[in-house]
Order: structure tokens, then sequence, then C-alpha cells
């Protein structure tokens, strides 16, 4: 018994995360075991794996505030062991990975249905992998099971997204994300080889001590920016996510969207801010500008679309520009020593994270529902939804509320305290900055501003008004086990936002890892109830009293309406406005809700408009808005790729004499060399 | 013997070796161009055996003994083997014709020395001088590899490439190894064999050795 004490004493929270790792690996070879068997695979295997994500965030809340631990793992080519360690930052981002996956494993127990595309048990490896291998990736600590593990998450993903890969558009979006997350991944590489300096040890102990010049680091950071950024979606490498979101399976969308993304960013800070022992300014600078760039394309681009999966890809993007400029700011204060407002931009910027893992991983599970009863991802085909999917309608309803950035939810928090780094910018030393930040924070509002135009289209479009389509009434609302998993996230929306001095007391250990300083009292001095960004008397928000205000004045709105207007509702035709008919499709429709975005902000987009003429038989209404990056880029570097590809190619005659040529001309040229 | 007479003798072998590979080149027949293979190898071993007696390098009389048993025996006899099993009676095609072969090879082989003299000035070795030949033996081996046609004589090209570096081993630093030697002459062996069962598949998949056919497996 004493044994059996001493060894649970010394369970630390990374033994957990191994353990946890370990049961997704095993979970998904018991998927290989009975590959077509859906009730074994949906109703034993993924529930089990959202409860070993819910024992990853409680291990993940307990790291938080222990100290590091490492550990060298028997696993690795021999003399070149996997090292994980476990700190803070570690934690906090396997709490998300925990938090988030849990609710889309749940739900995915419910959602896959016989039929389509990979049998379910197929999915169910893939799926245990690509969590094991983000985990993996969290928990690494070294450049080689870092890299090893970023590519199991690659593939894993890649196979996940083309898993309906007999539709060639879908073998397409699979390739592009493919072949970007392979680019990002030589960038990734190449920092890692510059950082760790000419030792040869690619462990990050190594690279944290290891002395580079500030060119050099520079280049680890440049790269670095690259190589994550190309993850992570940010502009110009964003070109996969509204291809690869909409083909994948719904809980892959939302297991991509919500956390893969996040790796992205925690490489990132764990380069900057733990691997890298100098910061540069102009670091922050860049990463700034090109954040806020990313939020307003994909805020614009989110506008005008008409497929609600890749509405959200588009609205993710903007996300993880918000949250790179978070980041940027951090970068920019902690490079001019201004400790406390780092650790609040910081702060800011890790709340966005976990909330965007919750929020948006709730609506793309909406979409997966509303899809899987309609069988249609199209705006346009859509509405009304809210009378025969209520449960889904309402927790979308929350859902949207959040990402729009409205109190008293968890999008509000994280968006408000950036918005307070932003204006405490004045601040700083620099002339330069004084004047670019002004701008960056009506960009982030702008931005905040959009988002909440989007959702309002997104959730009106979909579920208010009356059915676009006959067949709609037939629209099945989700199944028990999908519930479950939506309330969850939807909790956790609602969790996030309602206790924000909780989180930012939780995350003030990654603050104190990363910056050196605490938020500590500066956001709960005014007690548990109110948090405030830099003190209490300049600016504080109480969630909690508001949720409490809103849902009193709710209350009483509805009870009063009741009370007064009951039985005096009448049912009649409608005022008709000179139309003698009206129907369902005379509605706004998606396209009509992105007209003032297609028409303020038409430079940014390539429109492609059909206009019916009026002698058509059947007319017809098309206008596209296309990415002019893919048109001035992608499609540019694509063809040059291929014209030297091609060039190339007159190498390969087919004729063996002609090889033989080749290794003698270059033989011979060598040996002059040599001479 | 003295060393300067032990010296001119391997330079005697050594412009043997230049003058078969030269016939190698221009050699039509693929009988004919084994039964040269075989000479090859055979003067190889006289050269090997005498730069051991005159430096006292007991190792490469080994070396001697594996050359005999490899390069003049087994692999003649295999590839003998093959070209009957296989029936290849015809004459060897060329791509380019002759006598333009010829030329290329002299100017090759002019090449070679050019390369080799400042190398060879520096060495130190009774067969300092036979350096420039075995390079050119190398080169001109493999110029008869371009120029034919059929996958036959370019595995003996192959192989003759094989016997020049043997030779640039022995001249330059008194052979390699031991180990290497044996190592070097097992891949040579098992590198015969895995053509042979090449020729049987191509010949098998396209009715003929002509490698000419294989451009088809291009992709386009």
């Amino acid at each position: 018994m004493d044994s059996l004490s001493a060894i649970a004493a010394n369970v630390q929270p990374l033994h957990f995360v191994l353990g946890v790792m370990v049961a997704w690996l095993i979970l998904g070879g018991l998927g290989l075991v009975a590959q077509h068997s859906l009730d074994f695979v949906g109703h034993g295997l993924f529930p089990a794996s959202a409860v070993a994500s819910l024992v990853l965030a409680g291990a993940g809340l307990a790291a938080l505030g222990a100290p590091s631990q490492a550990m060298i793992l028997a696993l690795g080519l021999p003399d070149l062991p996997f090292h994980v360690r476990l700190d803070a930052l570690s934690a906090f981002f396997l709490v998300l990975l925990g938090g988030a996956s849990a609710g889309i494993s749940i739900y995915s127990a419910g959602y896959f249905r016989q039929g389509e595309g990979t049998p379910p048990g197929v999915h169910c490896v893939l799926y245990q992998v690509f969590l094991a291998a983000m985990a993996a990736v969290i928990i690494a600590d070294d450049a080689y099971m870092f890299m090893v593990a970023w590519e199991t998450m690659a593939l894993s993903s890649y196979f996940l997204v083309t898993s309906n890969h007999k539709i060639p558009a879908i073998r397409s979006a699979g390739f592009l994300y493919l072949l970007l997350a392979h680019i990002g991944a030589i960038g990734i590489l190449l920092c890692f080889g510059i950082m760790q300096g000419g030792h040869g040890d690619y462990t990050f102990a190594t690279m944290r001590a290891a002395p580079l010049t500030e060119f050099w680091a520079s280049a680890a950071f440049l790269l670095a920016l690259f190589g994550f950024g190309a993850k992570a979606g940010v502009l110009p490498m964003h070109a996969w996510l509204p291809e690869a979101h909409p083909a994948a399976p719904t809980p892959v969308s939302a297991l991509m969207s919500g956390v893969m993304l996040k790796t992205a960013i925690y490489g990132l800070l764990r380069v900057t801010f733990d691997l890298l022992q100098i910061q540069l300014p102009w670091w922050g600078v860049l990463a700034l500008v090109l954040g806020l760039m990313t939020a307003l394309f994909g805020v614009m681009f989110a506008a005008v679309q008409t497929d609600m999966k890749r509405l959200l890809a588009y609205s993710s993007i903007e996300n993880i520009g918000i949250i790179l400029a978070g980041f940027g700011l951090t970068l920019i204060f902690h490079t001019y020593n201004a400790g406390p407002l780092a650790a609040l931009a910081l702060a800011a910027t890790l709340y966005h994270c976990i909330n965007h893992a919750f929020f948006k991983s709730l609506l793309f599970l909406v979409t997966g529902t509303v899809l899987h009863s309609t069988n249609t991802r199209s705006l346009g085909k859509l509405g009304g939804l809210i009378r025969h999917m209520p449960w889904v309608a309402w927790l979308g309803l929350i859902g949207t509320i959040a990402i729009a950035g409205l109190p008293p939810l968890n999008g509000f928090v994280s968006e408000w305290l950036l918005l307070q780094a932003f204006l405490a910018t004045p601040g700083l030393p620099s002339s330069y900055l004084s004047m670019l930040v002004p701008v960056g924070a009506a960009a982030f509002v702008l931005a905040a501003a959009l988002a909440g135009y989007v959702m309002v289209k997104f959730y009106g479009v979909i579920f208010l008004g009356q059915p676009r389509e006959e067949k709609l009434a037939r629209a099945h609302d989700a199944t028990w086990l999908e519930r479950i998993g939506l309330v969850w996230l939807a909790a956790g929306c609602v969790v996030l936002g309602v206790v924000p001095v909780f989180v930012l007391g939780q995350l003030d250990h990654v603050n104190a890892m990363l910056t050196g300083h605490l938020l500590g009292q500066q956001v709960g001095g005014a007690g548990w109830l109110f948090v405030s960004a830099m003190a209490p008397e300049r600016a504080s928000y109480s969630p909690l009293l508001f949720l409490l205000g809103v849902l009193a004045a709710l209350g009483a709105t509805f009870a009063l309406v009741r009370k007064l207007y009951h039985g005096r509702m009448r049912r009649g035709p409608a005022w008709d406005c000179g139309f003698p008919l009206q129907t369902a499709r005379m509605q706004d429709t998606a396209e009509g809700f992105g007209q003032p975005i297609k028409q303020i902000f038409e430079p940014v987009f390539r429109i492609d408009r059909h206009m019916p003429s009026p002698f058509d038989e059947l007319p017809r209404y098309e206008g596209k808005a296309e990415d002019k990056l893919w048109y001035a880029l992608y499609l540019p570097v694509a063809r040059a790729v291929e014209w030297i590809s091609a060039s190339i190619s007159i190498l390969q005659s087919g004729r063996i004499h002609i090889y033989l040529l080749y290794s003698f001309v270059t033989l011979l040229v060598l040996l002059i060399f040599v001479r | 013997m003295t060393p300067t007479f032990a010296g001119q003798l391997i330079n005697l072998l050594a412009a043997l070796l230049l003058l078969i590979a030269f016939a190698m080149l221009s050699q039509r027949r693929v009988l004919s161009l084994i039964y040269l293979f075989a000479w090859q190898g055979f003067v190889l071993v006289l050269s090997t055996t005498l730069v051991a007696y005159s430096t006292g390098q007991h190792h490469l009389y080994y070396s001697a003994a594996l050359t005999l048993i490899l390069k003049v025996f087994a692999l003649p006899w295999i590839l003998h083997r093959l070209i009957i099993r296989l029936n290849i009676k015809w004459d060897v095609e060329t791509l380019i014709n002759i006598p333009t072969t010829m030329l290329l090879g002299i100017v090759l082989v002019i090449f070679a020395f050019n390369l080799a003299l400042p190398i060879s000035q520096l060495a130190s070795t009774v067969t300092k001088n036979t350096l420039g030949i075995a390079m050119a033996c190398v080169l001109l081996a493999f110029l008869m590899m371009i120029t034919r046609r059929k996958a036959v004589p370019q595995v003996i090209g192959f192989l003759a490439i094989e016997n020049g570096l043997f030779f640039a081993a022995t001249s330059a630093t008194y052979g390699m190894p031991m180990v290497v030697e044996f190592g070097v002459a097992l891949d040579v062996l098992v590198g015969t064999f895995i053509f042979g069962i090449f020729f049987f598949q191509i010949r098998e998949t396209f009715d003929s050795l002509d490698i000419h056919h294989l451009e088809k497996l291009k992709e386009d």
C-alpha cells in the first residue's frame, strides 16, 4: 500500500499528459480493429477519447501553476531521444487542446454516418493520431521531436481533410493544404537550424543558451513567422484555409480551426519569447501590421461568402490576425521594457486563443449539424432553421454572440483587454509607434465591428427568417451526443466570459514565464467581480453583473409582453408594400448582406459579375468575389514553378545514354575544378 | 629486378591497358568485347603482381588473385553464358560512328594526362606516371557506356570503369585496404548478377535488348 501511495505521490501532470497521448493512440488502434462498426467507433471510442481530452485539460490546469518538469523519453533514434517538457506555456495550450477537443470528440461520436468517405474506424485512427500529434507538438522539448510531431500533425490532418477523396475539389484542397504546410515546415526547420547555433544539438535547452547575433536572431524570427504563419493562415499564406475547412468533415474543420491553428501560435510564442534570447522592436511592428492586415482581410472576405463553412474559415483568418496583432503588441511592449503592458497584451492574446478555440469549434459543429440535416452549405438555400433545430440554433446563438465580441460572453473580454493594451501605447518612447498604434487600434476596432456584422449575417441567414427551400421543413435537430458536445463548448464560452478574473489569474503563470511580469492586482484590483485592464479607476467590467442585468431585462420584457399583449396578438396579411405576392425567397440573402462590404471595399476584391440581360429566358445573376492575392501571388508562383520544372524536364529524355552523358560531363567538370 | 626496370614494365602494362581500352571502344562484336574485357583484367593482374613484387606489398598479391578469379574468369564466363542464353549474335550498334568515338577518346586521354600531371608530380610511388592512364581508362570506359546502344556492352563498360579505378588505386597508393577491395569485388559480382536479371526482364518486356525502348518509360 505504501509503495502504491508513493507512486501516486510521484505522479506528475506530465505523466498524465503522456498517458493521455498513449490512450489516444490505443483508441486509434482499436478503431482499426472494427473499421466498419459505427456503433463501436462512435459510441465507444470517441466518447472515451473525449474523456481523455478532459484528463488532458485537467493535467494542463494542474501544471499551469506548478514548476516546469522535463523528461527524456525512451523513444526516437538511438542517441537522439525525445525530450519533453511541461511548463506554463505548454500547460496553457494543453488546456486549450483538451478543453476544445473534449467537446469536438463527443460531438464526433454522434456525427459520423455510414457510407461517407473513409470508414469510421480509419477516421478514428487519423483523428486520434491528430490529437496525439498536437499534444506532442506542445510538449516537445527538442527540435527533432517537434518536427516529427509537427509533420505527423500535418499528415494526419491532410488525410482527415481528404477523407471524402472521391470528390476532385476536395483532393485539390487537400493538396493545397499539404503544400503550404510543407513550405511552412521548411521555414520552421531552417529556423531551428539557425537557433541551434552550430552546436549540432537540437534540444530546446541548448537553443535557449545559444547566443545569437541580432542578424541571426532576426533571421530565425522571420523564418518562424513564415513557417508558423503558413500553418496559422497569416497573410499571404492563408490560401489553404478557405479551401481545406469546407472540404474537411465538420469535426475535423472544428479541430483544425479551433486547435491546430493555435499550435502555430504556440510555436511562435515558444520560439520568440522562450528560445530566442533577444527580441527586437521591429519584429513586433511587423507582426502587428501583418496581424491587422490579416484580420481585416479575413473579415472582409468572410462578409461576402455564401458558403457557411468558407465564411467561418475566413473568420478564422480574421481571429488569427487579431491574435497575431496581440502577439506583435506584446513584443513591442516587451522590447520597450513596459512589463505590465506586455503582460496585459500577452494575456489578451492567449485569452483570445482559447476563446477562439471554443466559439469557432462550436460554430463549425453547428454548421455540421445544419449540413447533415439539410445537405447544403450554401447560405442561399437555408433560413428559418430556428423552428426546426432549436437546440442547434440556441447554442449557435451563444457562439455567435461570443465571436461577435458582445458582452457578456468570452469574445468581448479578450478583445476588450487587447483594446485596452492598444490604448495604453502612447506611453512608449518611440514616436513612430505612437503614430502607428492608434491607426492599428482603429483597424482592430474595424475588424471587430465587421466581425459582428459577419456574424449577424451568418446567424440571421441560417436560422432566422423564413425557410428558403421546401425541404428545410424536414430538418432534424442534433442527436443527443452532438448536443452534449455543443453544450460543452457553449458552456465553455459562457464560463470563459463570466469569470475573467479567474482566467487571467491562470494566464498570469504564462505571463510570468514569458514576460517576467504579472498582471496580479492590476486586473483583479476591484475584487473578483470586476476585471480591470490597467487600474480599476480607468476602466473595469463585470461580466457577471452584465449577464444578470441582461437576463433580468430580458425576463422582465418577456413577462411584460406576455402579460400585456397576451391574447391581443392576431395574425393577418402583412402590409405587402405593393407586392401582390411575397415569398421566402424575397428575404435578404447572404449576397445582399455582403453587398455593402463589396461596395465599400471594392479594391480588395476581384469581383466577377454575371448580369442577366433583359431578354434572358432564365435570368441568372452571379457575383463572385475572389481573392486578388490568389491571382497576384499564388498563380504567378505556381506558373513559375511549372515553367521551371518544364524546363528541367527537358533533361529527362528517357535515354540512358543521355543520362550517362550527364554523369560524364559532371565528372569532367568536377575534375577540371579539382585541378 | 631493379626499381627502374619494374617501373618501365609497369608503364608498359599500363600502355597495354590503355590500348585494350581503345580496342574495346572500337570493337563492334559483343563476344570480342568480353574477350577484351578478360584480357584487360589479365593485364591488371600482371601489373598488380608486379607492383606487389617490386614494392614488397604482400596484400597486393591477394588483390591480384582476387582480380584473376573474378575479372579474368568469373565475370567473362557469366557474361558469356548470358549472351548465349540471350542469343545475342548481332554486332554492337553504336550511336556515334567508330572513328569519331576514337577521336573523342584521344581528346579524353589528353585531358586525363593533363589532369593527372600535377598529382603524379606530388606522388612518390614507383608507379606515379600511370595515374593518367588509369584515369583515361575510366573515362574511355565511360565513353563506351554512352555510345553503345545495347545493354550488354554498357555493363561491360561499367565493369571496365571498375578496372580503371582498381588500376588507379594500385598505381597511385599501392592498392586499397583489403576490406575495401573485397567489398568492391563483391559489389561488382552482385551488380553483374542484377544486370543479368535485368537483361531478361528488359527482353521479356520489349522483345529486345535495345535500351532505346526504355524511353517509353518516361513520364510525359
